[in-house]
């Protein structure tokens, strides 16, 4: 079988409350789902690998090949757990050591 | 080459200073090089003024934009006579099908705007594309309303930019992706923006250039044109001889 290509994102979250773990991710499946579907999420293999609170940046993986997707996805999240938020991708990166280079 | 970004229509109202102070310091730090505001007429020098020192206290560059949604064709002919050689950018939002296509065939017209909401009123297809591409008229596109919607409304109106899109490509015509917005919270990166492309079609380096390059070839084309060294494209007066 053909190994997964992954990429890790380096995202930085913009809200007043901090959202849990939880909220969070629900949030980026709530919007790969309205924007992609179903199917289209379920193509992504998203996970949370590091959910920093206090400087408020969030490691998630996904596959390469729907990196576009998870990338347009969370730039469209507009709110989280019904609080007004914004999530920016800060990086981009292959490698867990080179994402934690890149966003030092 | 690293690239320089912008984004050429922010909605704010000018009248609130601080709101305008916030968004314009939220740009530069988000990493965009210039930035526009469109201006309500009649236009107020001091106002343009100030909005280009707030810009360049904040390490940016801004551009002077009008709107106009003109009603006939002779509408925008006028308008056109009247402030071409004042403003940067002139955008003209297109609400029939005549004004649209004169739109599209005049080298005045930088950029061309459609209804985001009204699906019927959203005249960009394959004719108008092609007088685009024989003017020097871009697409915009504001990300604003992806932002918002939901359900329904979000479908029908990425379906018309994803064809839109599609006709612009297949007619050369350059998209300029936008954010349109007026509030800080539904502010991206520019990079976020060209992710946001991706969903009416626009791949990764089309998306950015929606966010860089074409915007900014559209100020860099008319700044040379409304300096006072320009004769004709392509020719400039580089040296005033002296007089006798």
């Amino acid at each position: 079988m053909k190994r997964v290509k992954r990429r890790y994102l380096a995202l930085q979250l913009e809200c007043e409350n901090l959202p849990s773990e939880r909220e969070f991710i629900d949030s980026v499946w709530s919007a790969v789902t309205k924007l992609y579907g179903e199917v289209g999420a379920s193509t992504t293999g998203l996970s949370l690998i590091n959910y920093d609170g206090e400087r408020k940046i969030v490691v998630i993986r996904t596959s390469l090949v729907a990196l576009s997707v998870v990338k347009a996805s969370v730039a469209a999240i507009t709110s989280i757990s019904g609080k007004d938020a914004a999530v920016h991708v800060l990086a981009v990166s292959g490698t867990l050591k080179a994402l934690r280079a890149n966003i030092k | 080459m690293t690239r320089v970004f912008a984004d050429l229509h922010l909605r704010v109202n000018l009248k609130n200073e601080q709101a305008t102070q916030q968004l314009i310091n939220r740009a530069a730090r988000f990493g965009y090089s210039l930035i526009s505001i469109p201006i309500t007429l009649p236009l107020r020098e001091e106002e343009l003024a100030k909005l280009k020192a707030s810009c360049k206290e904040a390490g940016m560059d801004f551009a002077s934009r009008v709107d106009f949604h003109p009603r006939t064709e002779n509408d925008l002919t006028h308008f056109l006579r009247k402030f071409r050689r004042r403003f940067e950018v002139i955008c003209i939002t297109c609400d029939t099908k005549e004004v649209a296509r004169q739109a599209a065939k005049d080298r005045r017209v930088d950029l061309l705007s459609f209804p985001s909401l009204d699906y019927h009123k959203r005249f960009f297809d394959r004719a108008e594309a092609e007088l685009a591409s024989c003017s020097l008229v871009a697409l915009e596109v504001d990300v604003k309303p992806l932002l918002i919607l939901e359900g329904p409304p979000r479908v029908r109106m990425l379906m018309s930019l994803r064809r839109e899109v599609a006709v612009a490509k297949e007619f050369k015509v350059p998209v300029v992706v936008s954010s349109g917005v007026g509030e800080e919270k539904f502010m991206r990166f520019p990079r976020d923006m060209a992710s946001l492309a991706y969903t009416f079609g626009l791949d990764e380096v089309s998306g950015l250039d929606a966010v860089s390059t074409n915007p900014m070839v559209i100020v860099m084309r008319n700044r040379e044109k409304l300096s006072s060294r320009f004769v004709a494209p392509g020719i400039s007066i580089a040296k005033e001889g002296k007089t006798f």
